[in-house]
This record gives C-alpha cells, sequence and structure tokens, in this order.
C-alpha cells in the first residue's frame, strides 16, 4: 500500500499520552466509515485532524468520547485509551468520560436556557459545587476563561439562544470547560462563523491549549496551521500522515497528503 | 475547588464514585417509570378486552331446550278451508303460536315459563318457510328464558343463600332435570347477529343496530368524502391566497377539534328543527356525522395532495395537460392512498360517535330493522350505551358482545388504514 | 310520480344533451378546417351540464325542504283542533301520516292523523308535480340552448373547467358553512334561553336543577340555572382528575418510546397507545361505570369513606385520563422529536446521563410544545360525553371530594335533549346555551394551543 500512515520524525508515538488510539475502525451499518486508524494525542498541544469531507475525521473524534455510542448502527473497533484506561471497557463509564473528554460541536448548540444555566448545567450534574457561591464562581471562571465574560457579566438570565453565532460558540466552549474536561475535542467549531468570529475562537482555542489536550477538526487548513501543533491528515477512512504541523505543512511525506495542501484536491 | 487552572477533579474520589453510582440509580428509576407509563397503558388496554370479552363471550351463546311441538292446525287456529298456498301462508302467519308452544312446554318441561317468551317468533318463521310442517311433530330447540340462560352457562353462584341466587330452587331443579334428560344446550347464538333490538335479552341482537351504522356510515362516506376531496382539492390546487381562503383553512382546523356533542347540538336546531327532517333517521345522523367527519378528510386529503411531488405536476402540465385533467389524472390517483387512510380513520371515528347521535334521537327503540336511511334506527354505539342502561345479566352480557362487534369492525377499519398507509407509501 | 322519477328523467336528459353536443362537435370537426378549441366530449359535458346542474339543484333543495314545507301546510289546512302540539307530539303525528301515506302503516293511531292524510297525500303530490316539471322544463331549455349554441369557436374546454373550479370552491365553502350554522344555531337559542333566564345567573349562579321544569304552565316552572356546579365538574373531571393521570402517563409513555425503546419494540408499543385511542367513548363509558366505578366505591368504603358514591367524578376522571393518555404522549412525542438533535448531544458530551438530558435539557426545551398539547387534550376532555353521562352521574355537586358524583356540562346537555319536553322550553334551550359556552371555551383553548405549538415548531425549524 502506497499510503500507509506515514508518522513524522518529530512526533513520538508512544505510551503516556493523554489519549492513544489503536487500529480504530468504525462501520455505519455495513459502511467502513474509519479504517484501522492509531493515533496519539497529547496534553498542552493542539492536535487537527484536516482532510476533505466524508473522510472519517469527525467520525473519528466523536469515538475520543463515545459520542458514536448515540449513533444505533455505529460501531466502533480498535482501542482508544484516556490515561492508559480502554474507554471502550464495559467498566468505563460513559459519564466520567464525557466529562473528563469535552466536545464542542460544529454548529452552535447552547440550551434554550439562560446563559448562567447554560453554563452551571454541567457542574450541576456532576455535583461539581454545592453552593450558589462555588457555582457562581465556576460559571464566572469558565466564561473569562472563554473570553466572554465582559460581554455578558451583565446579561446572565438572558437566554443563550439570543446570543450572535461565534458568542454561542465560546459559550458553549466555555459550557465544555466549566466540568473541568482533561481533553476538548471541537468537531469544526468555527464551520458556522464569520471571519471575525473565527479568529475569536482561534485566539481563545490558542489560549486554553496549556491546559487541556484539544483536538480540533477542520477542513480549513489555514486554521489548522494557525493554531495546531500537530496535525493528522485523512483521506477516505484512512489516516494518511501524522506530524509537525509544520513539517506537515512545508515538507509533506506523502503524495496524497501533498495533493490535499496544494489544493489538487478535496 | 482550587483557582489554578490545573485545577483536576478526583473521579476516583468516593463521594464521586458515590455520586455517580446514585445518578445511575436514577437513570434507571427514570427509565423504569417510562417503561411503567406504557405498560399501565397497555395493561388498560388489555384489562379493558379482556373484561369486555369474558363479559361478552357468553353473549354469542343462549341456552336452547327441546320441545316436541305437533304443529296441531287445530290449536294454531288455521283452517282446513286455506287451499290455496297464499292463502295457507297468510294464516300461518297471521296464526298464534304462543298457545301452541306454552302447552306444549308446560306438558313436557313442567314450566311454561323455562321457554322464552318471544320463543314462539322463531318457530313460526319456520312453519312459514316450510308449510308442509303443519299437522306434524317435530322436536324443536326453542329459545330458553333468562334463567335458563344464565344456569347453562354456569353464572349463578350456589354458594349464596338459595334467596339471594336470583333464580328459584324449583327452577335450579327444573334446569337439573332437563339437563339428565338432554333436553337443554348451550348453542351458537345466531339470532344476536341476525336480529333487531328487543325488551328481552335473550332475544335481543344487533343486526338492527349494524344495518343502522351501515345505513349512516354510507350516507356519512357518500358526503363527507367527495365534498372533503373536493375542499382539499381546492385549498391545495386553486385557492388564492386571500382572507375567505384564510377564512376556510382556519374553519376547517376548528371543526377538526369541535366535541362532537356541538354537531349533535348542529343537527337538532338545523336538520331537524329548521328543515324538519324526520328524527331518528339514518339520514340526519349521516349528515350530521359527515360534518363531523369532513375536516379529518379534508385535512389529511391535504397532506397527501401535498406529498406529490412537484415534478409530477409539472410533466403533465409540460404535455399540455389542462389543471383539472393534472389533478383528476395524476394528483389524485397518486395522493389516493393517502386520502383514503385519512378517510378510513375519519369513518372509523364516525362510527364509534354516540353523544351527537342521542341529540338527533337516535336512541329509540328499533325493534324492526330498518330498510331506508328515512326509518327510524339507532347504531351501533348507541345500541350498547342502550342496553347499558337496562337492568339484568342478560343485557350485561349482550352489552359487551356487541361491544365487541363493534371493536371488531373498528379494529379491521384501522388495520385496513395502517395496511393502505404502509403499502402505498411512497418516499420521493 | 315521484321526485326520483323526475331525476331519471333529467338525468336522461343530460345525458341525451351531451350525446346530441358531442355529435354536433363532431360534425363541424370534419367539415372546418380551423383550429378548434375544445374536444367534442367538453362539448358534450357543457352540454350536459346546463341540462343537469339548474334543474338538478333545484330537485335537489325540494329533497331538503320539501317534506317540511309539506307537513306545515298540511298542518294549516286542518282545523284548528286537530293539530297537534309542537315539538316531540308534532314529530310523532307527522310520522304517523308520513308512514300511512308511504304505505308502511296501515292506519293512524289518531283521529286526526288519519284525517290528515289525504290532505298530506295531495299537497304532496301537487307540489312534486310542480317541482318535478318545472326541473323538467329548465333542463330541456338548457340542453336545449347548449346544443344550439354548440360551435367551433365556443370554448367549451374552459367553461367545464370554470364550472369545476366553481364547484370545488362551493364545496370548500362547507365548512365555513359548518362553522356559521353551529355559531347561529348555538346564538340563536342561547339568546331565547337568556330572554328568560339571566345570563348571570346561568354564569354564576351555584344551584341547577333544571328538572322541576315539567310543564310550561306550572307554578316555579323556570327552574334553577346556575352553571357554576356544571363547570366546576367538568373542570374537575376534564382538566383536573383526567389530566392528573393523563399527564404523567402520556409524558412518560412519550418520553420512553421517543428516548427509550429500541425501534422494534416502539413498533409494537406504538400501535397498542393508537389503538387504545381509536376504542369509541362509549366503550370507556360502559367499562367506567360497570368495572371502574364500582371498583372505586368499594375501595373507598374499605378504607372507611362511607359516603362514596358509585358514580363517583374519580371514576370518570380516571377512565377520561386513560382515553387521553394517547392524545397527550402523541403530542409530546412531536414536540420532544422536535427538538433538535445537538441539544441532546451538546448534554451528552457534557456527560450528563439520557434521564438528566430529558429532564433538564429536552423536557424544559419542548415544554411550549407539550403545553400546548396539554391544552388540546383538556379541550378535547372538557367536551368528551359518553364517558361522564354513564359514569359521573347528573347530580350537579359543587364539591372537591373526587368519591362524590358530579355532573359536567356535556352530560347536562345530553340529559336536557334526550327528556320528553317540548323544544322551546328553558329546559331545553338551557341546553344550547351550555353548548355555546362549551364551543366557546374549547375554540379559545384550540386557538390558543395551536398558536403555541405552532410557534413553537417555527422556533426549532
Amino acid at each position: 500500500m502506497p499510503d500507509a500512515t506515514v508518522v513524522h520524525d518529530e512526533v513520538v508515538m508512544a505510551d503516556g499520552a493523554k489519549m492513544t488510539a489503536r487500529d480504530v475502525d468504525v462501520f455505519y451499518g455495513e459502511k467502513q466509515a474509519v479504517d484501522k486508524v492509531s493515533i496519539d494525542v497529547d496534553s498542552h498541544y493542539v492536535t487537527a485532524f484536516i482532510g476533505p469531507s466524508g473522510c472519517g475525521k469527525s467520525t473519528f473524534l466523536r469515538c475520543f468520547n463515545r459520542m458514536n455510542d448515540t449513533i444505533d448502527i455505529a460501531r466502533v473497533g480498535g482501542r482508544i485509551e484516556l490515561d492508559g484506561k480502554d474507554i471502550y471497557d464495559p467498566k468505563m463509564d460513559v459519564v466520567q468520560l464525557r466529562a473528563r473528554v469535552g466536545m464542542v460541536f460544529q454548529k452552535p448548540n447552547p440550551f434554550p436556557k439562560s446563559i448562567y444555566e447554560n453554563i452551571a448545567y454541567g457542574p450541576r450534574i456532576h455535583g461539581l459545587a454545592s453552593a450558589k457561591a462555588d457555582m457562581d464562581e465556576i460559571v464566572e471562571r469558565s466564561l473569562t476563561r472563554a473570553g466572554l465574560w465582559n460581554e455578558v457579566k451583565d446579561r446572565l438570565d438572558e437566554s443563550g439562544t439570543a446570543m450572535s453565532g461565534g458568542q454561542q460558540q465560546r459559550l458553549c466552549i466555555a459550557r465544555a470547560i466549566a466540568v473541568d474536561p482533561e481533553v476538548i475535542l471541537m468537531d469544526e467549531p468555527c464551520s458556522a462563523l464569520d471571519p471575525i468570529a473565527t479568529a475569536r475562537i482561534e485566539e481563545l482555542i490558542d489560549d486554553l491549549r496549556g491546559n487541556y489536550a484539544i483536538v480540533i477538526v477542520t477542513h480549513n487548513m489555514q486554521q489548522a496551521a494557525r493554531v495546531s501543533q500537530r496535525t493528522a491528515f485523512f483521506h477516505l477512512g484512512n489516516l494518511v500522515e501524522y506530524g509537525g504541523t509544520e513539517a506537515i505543512f512545508t515538507n509533506p511525506r506523502a503524495d496524497r497528503t501533498r495533493d490535499y495542501i496544494t489544493g489538487r484536491f478535496g | 475547588m482550587s483557582q489554578s487552572g490545573t485545577r483536576k477533579l478526583d473521579w476516583q474520589s468516593k463521594e464521586m464514585q458515590a455520586r455517580v453510582r446514585r445518578r445511575y440509580v436514577r437513570e434507571r428509576r427514570f427509565r423504569r417509570v417510562g417503561l411503567g407509563a406504557v405498560i399501565i397503558a397497555a395493561s388498560f388496554l388489555a384489562f379493558l378486552l379482556f373484561t369486555i370479552t369474558s363479559n361478552g363471550i357468553g353473549g354469542f351463546r343462549r341456552a336452547e331446550l327441546a320441545l316436541d311441538l305437533n304443529y296441531d292446525p287445530a290449536i294454531l287456529g288455521i283452517q282446513a278451508s286455506d287451499s290455496s298456498e297464499e292463502a295457507a301462508a297468510t294464516a300461518v302467519s297471521r296464526a298464534d303460536f304462543r298457545p301452541l308452544l306454552a302447552s306444549a312446554a308446560q306438558a313436557q318441561l313442567g314450566d311454561s315459563s323455562l321457554v322464552s317468551e318471544g320463543a314462539w317468533l322463531a318457530v313460526r318463521d319456520q312453519v312459514v318457510e316450510d308449510p308442509s310442517l303443519i299437522g306434524t311433530t317435530q322436536r324443536v330447540w326453542v329459545v330458553g328464558a333468562p334463567n335458563m340462560d344464565i344456569l347453562a352457562k354456569g353464572q349463578v353462584d350456589f354458594d349464596l343463600a338459595p334467596d339471594r341466587r336470583g333464580v328459584s330452587t324449583a327452577t335450579v331443579a327444573a334446569y337439573r332435570t332437563l339437563r339428565e334428560e338432554g333436553r337443554i344446550r348451550l348453542a351458537f347464538n345466531s339470532g344476536f347477529l341476525t336480529q333487531a333490538d328487543s325488551t328481552n335479552s335473550e332475544l335481543a341482537g344487533i343486526w338492527g343496530a349494524l344495518i343502522g351504522s351501515i345505513l349512516t356510515m354510507a350516507i356519512t362516506l357518500g358526503i363527507s368524502f367527495p365534498l372533503g376531496v373536493m375542499t382539499a382539492v381546492y385549498l391545495e390546487e386553486y385557492a388564492p391566497k386571500n382572507k375567505l381562503t384564510d377564512i376556510i383553512e382556519v374553519s376547517i382546523n376548528n371543526l377538526a377539534a369541535v366535541p362532537s356533542i356541538i354537531f349533535g347540538l348542529l343537527g337538532l336546531a338545523v336538520f331537524l328543527n329548521t328543515f324538519g327532517m324526520q328524527r331518528s333517521a339514518p339520514v340526519v345522523g349521516g349528515l350530521t356525522l359527515a360534518l363531523m367527519t369532513l375536516p379529518v378528510i379534508v385535512i389529511s386529503s391535504r397532506v397527501a395532495l401535498k406529498s406529490v411531488p412537484p415534478s409530477i405536476r409539472d410533466a403533465a402540465l409540460g404535455i399540455g395537460a389542462s389543471r383539472l385533467q393534472v389533478i383528476l389524472h395524476h394528483l389524485i390517483p397518486v395522493a389516493l392512498p393517502g386520502i383514503l387512510t385519512g378517510t378510513i380513520i375519519g369513518l372509523s371515528r364516525a362510527l364509534g360517535e354516540t353523544a351527537p347521535l342521542l341529540l338527533i334521537g337516535m336512541r329509540a327503540f328499533v325493534s324492526d330493522v330498518p330498510e331506508g336511511v328515512t326509518e327510524p334506527a339507532t347504531v351501533l354505539p348507541v345500541q350498547i350505551f342502550l342496553w347499558s342502561d337496562e337492568v339484568g345479566r342478560g343485557f350485561v352480557e349482550k352489552t359487551s358482545a356487541a361491544i365487541m362487534v363493534l371493536l371488531t369492525v373498528l379494529l379491521s377499519m384501522n388495520a385496513v388504514a395502517i395496511y393502505l398507509r404502509n403499502k402505498f407509501e411512497r418516499r420521493w | 310520480m315521484s321526485l326520483g322519477a323526475f331525476a331519471l328523467v333529467l338525468l336522461a336528459l343530460a345525458t341525451l344533451s351531451y350525446v346530441a353536443a358531442r355529435a354536433r362537435a363532431r360534425a363541424f370537426k370534419v367539415d372546418s378546417h380551423h383550429h378548434v378549441h375544445s374536444r367534442p366530449s367538453y362539448h358534450g359535458l357543457r352540454a350536459g351540464l346546463t341540462a343537469l346542474v339548474p334543474a338538478g339543484l333545484l330537485i335537489l333543495a325540494w329533497g331538503i325542504v320539501g317534506d317540511g314545507v309539506v307537513a306545515e301546510q298540511t298542518l294549516s289546512q286542518l282545523p284548528e283542533a286537530s293539530r297537534p302540539a309542537p315539538g316531540l307530539d308534532k314529530q310523532a303525528f307527522l310520522n304517523e301520516v308520513r308512514g300511512v301515506v308511504s304505505g308502511e302503516l296501515p292506519a293512524a293511531f289518531r283521529p286526526a292523523a288519519n284525517e290528515a292524510v289525504p290532505i298530506y297525500r295531495s299537497t304532496q303530490q301537487s307540489w312534486t308535480l310542480l317541482i318535478g316539471g318545472l326541473a323538467v322544463l329548465l333542463a330541456l331549455i338548457g340542453g336545449g340552448y347548449a346544443w344550439l349554441r354548440t360551435a367551433p369557436d365556443v370554448r367549451a374546454r374552459t367553461q367545464v373547467e370554470m364550472f369545476a373550479t366553481v364547484v370545488l370552491a362551493l364545496a370548500s365553502l362547507i365548512a365555513i358553512l359548518t362553522t356559521l350554522g353551529i355559531v347561529l344555531s348555538l346564538l340563536y337559542e342561547s339568546l331565547e334561553f337568556f330572554s328568560r333566564v339571566n345570563p348571570l345567573e346561568f354564569i354564576f349562579g351555584t344551584q341547577w336543577s333544571p328538572q322541576t321544569a315539567i310543564r310550561a304552565d306550572q307554578v316555579g316552572s323556570s327552574g334553577a340555572f346556575g352553571a357554576v356546579p356544571l363547570f366546576w365538574g367538568t373542570i374537575f373531571i376534564g382538566a383536573i382528575i383526567a389530566m392528573l393521570v393523563a399527564i404523567p402517563l402520556g409524558l412518560m409513555a412519550a418520553i420512553y418510546l421517543t428516548q427509550y425503546a429500541r425501534s422494534s419494540t416502539r413498533k409494537i408499543l406504538k400501535p397498542l397507545l393508537e389503538i387504545l385511542a381509536g376504542v369509541p367513548t362509549v366503550v370507556y363509558g360502559y367499562f367506567a361505570a360497570l368495572t371502574v366505578a364500582p371498583a372505586v366505591r368499594d375501595l373507598a368504603i374499605s378504607v372507611g369513606i362511607e359516603s362514596a358514591s358509585s358514580e363517583s367524578a374519580l371514576a370518570a376522571g380516571s377512565v377520561m385520563g386513560i382515553m387521553i393518555i394517547p392524545f397527550i404522549s402523541s403530542m409530546a412525542d412531536d414536540a420532544l422529536s422536535s427538538v433538535p438533535g445537538a441539544m441532546r448531544d451538546g448534554s451528552f458530551a457534557l456527560g450528563a446521563t439520557s434521564s438528566e438530558t430529558i429532564k433538564r435539557v429536552l423536557v424544559p426545551a419542548a415544554l411550549p410544545g407539550i403545553v400546548g398539547g396539554v391544552l388540546l387534550a383538556i379541550s378535547r376532555a372538557i367536551g368528551e360525553t359518553m364517558i361522564v353521562v354513564m359514569a359521573a352521574g347528573q347530580a350537579a355537586n359543587l364539591t372537591a371530594n373526587p368519591l362524590e358524583s358530579v355532573t359536567t356540562v356535556t352530560a347536562q346537555i345530553v340529559q336536557l335533549l334526550t327528556g320528553d319536553q317540548e323544544f322551546d322550553s328553558a329546559k331545553t334551550l338551557s341546553a344550547f346555551a351550555l353548548g355555546l359556552v362549551l364551543f366557546i371555551v374549547t375554540l379559545m383553548l384550540n386557538i390558543y394551543a395551536l398558536t403555541v405549538v405552532k410557534r413553537y415548531r417555527e422556533a426549532y425549524e
């Protein structure tokens, strides 16, 4: 196979990474969407999954917090570990897993509740705050980290759905970090946003990098180049190449990666 | 909780583990409550069907007694001079069979009250059919009185004191003798399905009400189906966007939700009191129910017409078909299964409807099978309502049996609707 | 000659016009070379319809009002003393007369009716001849005119299509006519009622005993028409007890079916709920009266409540609640499934369990839709008749004790209009006033609920 996974030297696939995926397959009914993908995701890095649409990158991303469980016909094979523990192990508690591996979706999806309640929802179900003051603090801290606090601190009672698209998406990010996750998965978080809002989200991702392992799916290559340190290129369900973002964009080793980056397809 | 950004939750801590466990307990409980709700609803249905069936199954059987009847022309009052066939037939149909049965029952069973008061009707019909029976002696199974019925069906509780059983010890003794002699049997109650209402529970049948229902439904269908489809076609294909169209739409949507009894008031005030139409007649009932069914048919027909893809309409218009031709040749045939499904659902609702018909007088006691839409009649649900008011074990059984017939008809109508929907459901 | 025979003649004339006009159209198609607008069959249809429609309408109209006209004329020709009293007596009288005229009855029981038979027969005969003759004449004129005017340049197809459009538009007016009929008849009779009984007494009075009015000339015949106990009974059974049963069960059933049940399970359970909705109300009523009510009473007595009635609000209300379950469940089902999947995903991605997601995200998001559905359900419950007629009783009690008997607006309407009373007594008219109240309340509930549901659906589209 000419396009077996190529891994750049500077990214060492090794145990001890925050999350590791080994030989992961995903089937939707009879159709295979992801084919034997192995990858490591580490804290303090932003890892970007790029590739043309339909390449399986979003599907693969949803494996990391088992969101594919909610789709009846999806079947996941292989092994994904969080801190060395198999997340598909029957003993693994999916509720805890999703609290530790948060997710931000393509389209902003704030709950039809107040801004405050949107943030407080996660901490409340997980019992992270016992007193109102604690909750207020979590809300403030999450919104501050998401760069939203100054914009909304006077209207926390307003509905989350009444904000602009960019604000909604930052609210969703704030909502995700309110439960203090270790990994944040972002599924094309800027695809529904205008360039200015996109720039703010990208800044935010960069700010957050220090505390979390962040995985972002994008089909915008400039965005991958701007925000990520590591990039994985997917094509037709295969992981084609994985390495430092710099290296991938300047010196791709696989032909398909080069063709995609130079705009020959995709 | 730490202020620093590197705060990490300890998911392994005891409290956190306990909390997660509690959440899962709640999750399972919630799920069970949901399942419980479905089960309660389903078991209510099962309980209802079970109660009705166990009460009603007896209604399809009746006690019959064997009598040796001597069709003596003298007792029947038939003269030998009635020689012509026609005259003989008239004589038989006019003859009084009651003394014949009473004397035979008295002589052979020891008590004429063991035989149903109306048993002679069937005997007479038999002789009318075959006049050659006159002068012969035949063993005939005649309908037993209600107390024979409940004894034969084992509905008497012998644990009770004799004076609380509802049947006298003498009757019980007579019944036991008859059973030993093999002169009593439980047979299929053909009269229940072939006769009209009667004041005697053992003779009451649903045929009259069934015919009444069929006549009423024929009127309902004949009016609401064409009107409903035409309205739907107009609204979907012709109606301009204006105030009048809006009013029509609002009217239809509201009529669909108006309580059925209001239609009864309408029928009473308009059809009976203003137009002076015949009270208790299927034509009035049918008209009233047609107005009630109309919105259902309109709404489902519109949905069916809407789901016809525009490409079909465009194709037909493209080859020069006129608007009416497009509708008649293309839209209606494609939408027909949906229209029919809605019609069946609307009709089955009308068939089970009682309240509006009570107001227009279709609750009369009708012991003849109606022969036309302007004759007094009753319908199946109203018959059920009327019987439910009657006292006596016999009518409880008949009520439940009538419900079984009604439910069978309704369920099969719905099954046809579901079948149609599934068979012709097209995905474009 | 009967009306039916005239109708057959009309059909024959229409067919004749059709055939003749078509033949004529065919003929000019052969000898003229310039363009013909419509195909011959359209010319035929045009002529047939011109012959049939005006005459047919005449016959139809007479078919509807004819019996009434003939009856009135017959009665007016009778001597004053032989005329029946208005109302049921008149109905019975006319039934006898018509029975004799049609030959079903050998003779009428009342001498006056026998007297009326020949008058009725001759009146009917002359009217039928008049109307039938007129109809035939109309058909001849119409068909003949259309036949004469059949020419190549006549736009027969356009005219036939125009006719079809008009017929369709007229059909759609029936809905308005029905609504108008309801409003006008209820209003008319109610105004009649309110001219005898003070509307304030009706709406605010707490005494309901119309049964005292046995004869119009009796002392105190007006009875007491304070409808508050009926309104309360209706709300108590339909909006309180029934909803206490139906809302939790219906909502939880919908939640289970949409969120938890596998699709194979759903395929079995959903039709089961739909069957519950298809059972006629008279069956529920019978079941409530025969099985549930005695059980409720026995249960109450066994726990020491001796006053329990065998026709309790609880029995009627709870059975009605069961009947409403599928309604609430399907409305809640719709509301829940129109909540965008992204909401669910968002909640799951935070580590919420299904029940947390349902309780804290889905149900609040779907709440307007669910509330709208509940309002529609209430409107249906308060308009429901047979269950309360059979199981709730006729006692107009103003009580909050679910074990006592209460009565409702619908049960009273049936009670008032099925007794033997003349038509325009206060008692009978009060049924229409009750119907008017019921109509207005259900109408407002429906309009409001539909707006809520519609706005809710648009919010997520």
